[in-house]
């Protein structure tokens, strides 16, 4: 089955220059192609008319590495629950459909060209505690601290974050608590977390504060969008180890 | 110039201790002078960097993506391997050892696998000290899993995402460092140069990919750990940035390159659907731990499959053949890679292929599903079953899942010695980058115990042999000549790619090296496909610089002329993958010749192609020239290699 659509797309040379939505028509499009694949047939048909393609994210295609990033008809990676834009296929869109794709946007996340953002701020939050502090060759035997089933069932699913930013383009205020969340919760529901949650938990949320990012106002847009399903419930946790944090820790955030 | 592999004497089991007991060491003081690029941020990258730097090493780190986090290793799905014998089912280091060499068809080096087989262990510890959530028992312990090739289980696993997993502690690891102030990072950035120089490699030329300006950094040692070379077949379950132009840029300036020709095509992958698919999806082989590989035992159930008139649940019991536990009853649907690869191709070359294309087997969980309820194979496999659905439209719970062997590693790559290092001084490379450990064939989970056991606890050690001997060496300052000339070099090329505005796009170019790759260095090989491919593919590179279109300017964030420059590498690399399998008159691993079989088994020959094939960069339009590392078996007897 094949369709024709009309993509509504950003422009925008640099991230000095500005920016506008430009119409393309694209006809024949199959059910089954991925809407990145897609895009790559609109490259295609681009550059044989020596126009520039249109620059975006996307790199492993199976929804793992984080890369893809764009707001498809308003929403953070598409129409569909659970799914990165590299997993959404173009069989979740209507023949005659007009497609909007916009970059994520959020004042932490600077426009680099037209669907490309710069998200290097999530590296510079994991850089300010999102770790445990050991060492290559310090570790004792794996087994020598047994983990309960559930907590390390609960820290996987915090730690499936794969840090694409959904949270933040969803979010009406571009918080990033989702993303740090998840984080501080994964390092928190481990014992081999524990020496150092109350840093963690106050640095990481200094230096998000420092990025730029807005303030949650639980509104659950993130949950909605995140295409791993990641829980506000880290969020309720992130409060309580931060607040915890700073009523007991004798360190302050710098 | 001769190999020498520098394994160290004495016995196999004490070799790697008594090399750690005499390596030359740097003081503390020293290290903080001495500067280390490392080039890629998958596992053995980031696990690399961060642990040079932990250890006091000036280092620089970059990577083409927009954060370390996203390198290509984080896709691996099923686990690890480490020979903890948690399990008490018989394993130990040298049944993982030999299981590796084995499964390797006997053509990788003892040394370095029996060293990779004892550092397994310290992997996992240290994984778990850093946070890894790998699957736990209710006892709170950790849990196991079997992977293809062993008959023990020694799989690590954190749900269908441990490459995730290990990659993110890995990238902690390193962000901790780079936090401290102990590694400069270098995000959107990408090697397109080694600069070497008085014959050791002294630094990298990277370019800028947001602004597209080139730069020069100075090393005292360059590590590559830029991962495999899949993407030279187009399609394959490898990222679509994956690439060879680092190693490839390093054999150009003198490295050898090892074993071009050994591919890894994994047997279970969504199949093709159409012209405009861009990578194919692996799908884990922990999934053989449960599922059923078959066809139907008739052409004629095939056909009607094929063509609507019957569904896969209509074809009863005996009307199906399970063709892996027929034909090797000891491991059964677990057979290693290269022999399900084949196996698959030979049901679907046989008119028994299921899907709209005959190109696809199924794998069916109803048995497991029936065995052990939904709810298990959900917590088991559940990200991996969405992720079939995704992209199929179908429901892996009720429909076997189709699938139809995909290109996905490279056993191949840059040649080094036991310390990691090429045949240019100074210059290493690391995982998937070297061909060191997997011999003609990787089994599953070994290849994130490869990148790990690289970077966090080989590379730390062996470096010391090579830079306590530059401590007295400063910076060289990158006004040198040897950095004038090579990024001079680098700019060239890619104005020399924008300038031809010729008319075809380069996906075009790639799709069609793609193709003659598959159809003639694929999963069966001739001499006379080869000989007939190797001219094709110098005709098409010949094209492509003449005719090739890319759009846009160097000094701009510009992803066609990324691609371009990566695909010019692959079409020189394809002639070099194609030379090596046509002179390897043998089969094995994931190097099958047509001619060299024996009741449908690969056969391999021993007296005469028991090395490494390690190739001399002579100039792009002359022969490279073979170096023979003949391999030695001092502990293992070679033996056909039998999952019967």
């Amino acid at each position: 089955m094949t369709m024709n659509i009309k993509l509504r797309i950003w422009r925008q040379a640099n991230a000095q220059a500005e920016g506008k939505l430009v119409e393309y028509q694209l006809n024949d499009v199959s059910a089954n192609m991925s809407f990145l694949e897609m895009m790559d047939v609109l490259n295609e048909q681009l550059i044989s008319k020596g126009e520039a393609p249109v620059a975006f994210d996307h790199d492993c295609r199976e929804g793992i590495c984080g890369t893809c990033s764009m707001y498809i008809n308003g929403r953070a990676h598409g129409p569909q629950k659970l799914s990165t834009t590299c997993q959404l296929y173009m069989r979740n869109f209507t023949d005659g459909e007009t497609i909007t794709i916009e970059p994520f946007r959020a004042k932490g996340f600077p426009v680099l060209k037209d669907l490309c953002v710069d998200r290097s701020a999530f590296d510079r939050i994991i850089a300010a505690g999102g770790y445990i502090s050991a060492s290559t060759g310090q570790a004792q035997d794996a087994n020598a601290i047994p983990v309960e089933k559930a907590a390390a069932d609960s820290a996987m699913d915090a730690a499936a974050c794969i840090g694409c930013g959904a949270c933040v383009a969803a979010c009406k205020n571009a918080s990033a608590m989702l993303f740090v969340s998840a984080k501080v919760s994964h390092l928190a529901l481990l014992p081999q977390g524990h020496p150092e949650r109350k840093k963690r938990a106050l640095a990481m949320v200094a230096q998000m504060d420092a990025e730029g990012f807005g303030s949650c106002t639980n509104t659950y847009a993130c949950e909605a969008e995140c295409p791993k399903g990641i829980s506000v419930a880290n969020i309720a946790r992130l409060n309580r180890e931060f607040l915890n944090a700073s009523l007991i820790s004798e360190e302050m955030p710098k | 110039m001769a190999l020498d592999s520098k394994i160290p004497a004495g016995d196999l089991q004490q070799k790697w201790e008594d090399y750690k007991n005499h390596v030359k060491l740097v003081n503390p003081s020293n290290k903080r002078k001495l500067e280390i690029i490392v080039v890629g941020t998958g596992l053995a990258g980031s696990s690399a960097a961060a642990t040079l730097a932990e250890l006091g090493y000036k280092v620089k780190a970059f990577c083409y993506q927009d954060s370390p986090r996203r390198a290509h290793s984080i896709a691996a799905q099923g686990g690890i391997n480490a020979a903890k014998n948690y399990k008490n089912d018989g394993d130990s280091v040298y049944r993982l050892f030999y299981d590796t060499i084995k499964g390797g068809d006997f053509r990788a080096r003892e040394a370095n696998v029996y060293r990779l087989a004892e550092v397994s262990v310290n992997i996992i510890d240290q994984c778990v000290a850093q946070g890894v959530p790998f699957a736990r028992e209710y006892g709170g312990l950790l849990d196991n899993r079997s992977f293809g090739g062993a008959q023990v289980s020694r799989t690590f696993y954190a749900r269908g995402q441990t490459g995730q997993q290990l990659l993110i502690g890995a990238y902690q690891a390193l962000e901790r460092q780079i936090g401290l102030g102990n590694v400069q990072m270098y995000s959107r950035h990408e090697m397109l140069d080694v600069v070497t120089i008085d014959g050791k490699a002294r630094g990298i030329i990277a370019r800028d990919l947001v602004t597209g300006k080139l730069e020069r950094h100075f090393g005292h040692a360059v590590l590559l750990c830029t991962g495999g070379y899949g993407n030279v077949f187009f399609l394959s379950t490898n990222a679509m940035g994956c690439n060879v132009t680092a190693a490839w840029k390093a054999y150009k300036r003198g490295a050898y390159f090892g074993n071009p020709c050994y591919t890894q095509i994994h047997p279970t992958c969504i199949p093709v659907s159409g012209e405009y698919q861009s990578k194919l999806t692996l799908m884990s082989e922990s999934l053989r731990n449960d599922g059923r590989v078959w066809v139907p035992k008739t052409q004629e159930d095939a056909k009607a499959i094929r063509e609507g008139r019957k569904k896969p649940t209509d074809i009863a019991e005996d009307a199906r053949d399970y063709y892996l536990e027929r034909k090797y009853p000891s491991y059964g649907n677990l057979a290693p890679r290269d022999i399900s690869s084949r196996a698959a191709k030979e049901a679907c070359d046989d008119g028994r292929g299921v899907g709209e294309s005959g190109l696809a087997v199924y794998l069916d969980f109803a048995d497991a599903i029936k065995r052990l309820g939904k709810h298990v194979i959900e917590e088991r496999y559940g990200n991996l079953f969405d992720m079939y659905s995704h992209i199929t439209a179908e429901d892996p719970y009720s429909v076997p899942m189709r699938i139809y062997p995909a290109v996905h590693y490279t056993m191949g790559g840059l040649w080094v010695d036991y310390d990691l290092m090429t045949t240019v001084p100074g210059l290493y490379a690391l995982g998937e980058a070297n061909f060191s450990d997997h011999g003609a064939n990787r089994l599953g989970a070994s290849a994130l115990m490869q990148g790990l056991a690289d970077g966090y606890f080989v590379i730390p050690y062996t470096i010391g042999a090579y830079l306590s001997g530059e401590i007295f060496t400063k910076a060289i300052p990158t006004d040198h000549p040897a950095f004038v000339e090579a990024e001079n070099h680098v700019q060239t090329t890619l104005n020399n790619l924008l300038s031809i505005q010729g008319t075809k796009s380069v996906d075009q170019y790639h799709k069609e090296l793609g193709k003659i790759m598959w159809d003639y260095c694929g999963m069966a090989r001739t001499a006379e496909g080869l000989t007939k491919a190797r001219d094709m593919v110098r005709k098409l590179r010949a094209e492509f610089w003449q005719n090739v279109r890319v759009t846009g300017k160097a000094d701009e964030l510009n992803q066609d002329l990324e691609k371009a420059q990566r695909v010019a590498d692959f079409m020189e690399l394809g002639e070099l993958m194609i030379v090596d399998a046509l002179e390897r008159n043998e089969s094995c691993g994931g190097h099958f010749r047509v001619e060299f079989q024996e009741e449908g088994e690969a056969k391999r020959n021993d007296d005469t192609y028991a090395y490494v094939a390690a190739w001399e960069f002579k100039g792009i339009e002359n022969n490279p020239v073979m170096h023979k590392e003949e391999l030695k078996f001092e502990e293992v007897k070679l033996a056909t290699r039998s999952y019967k």
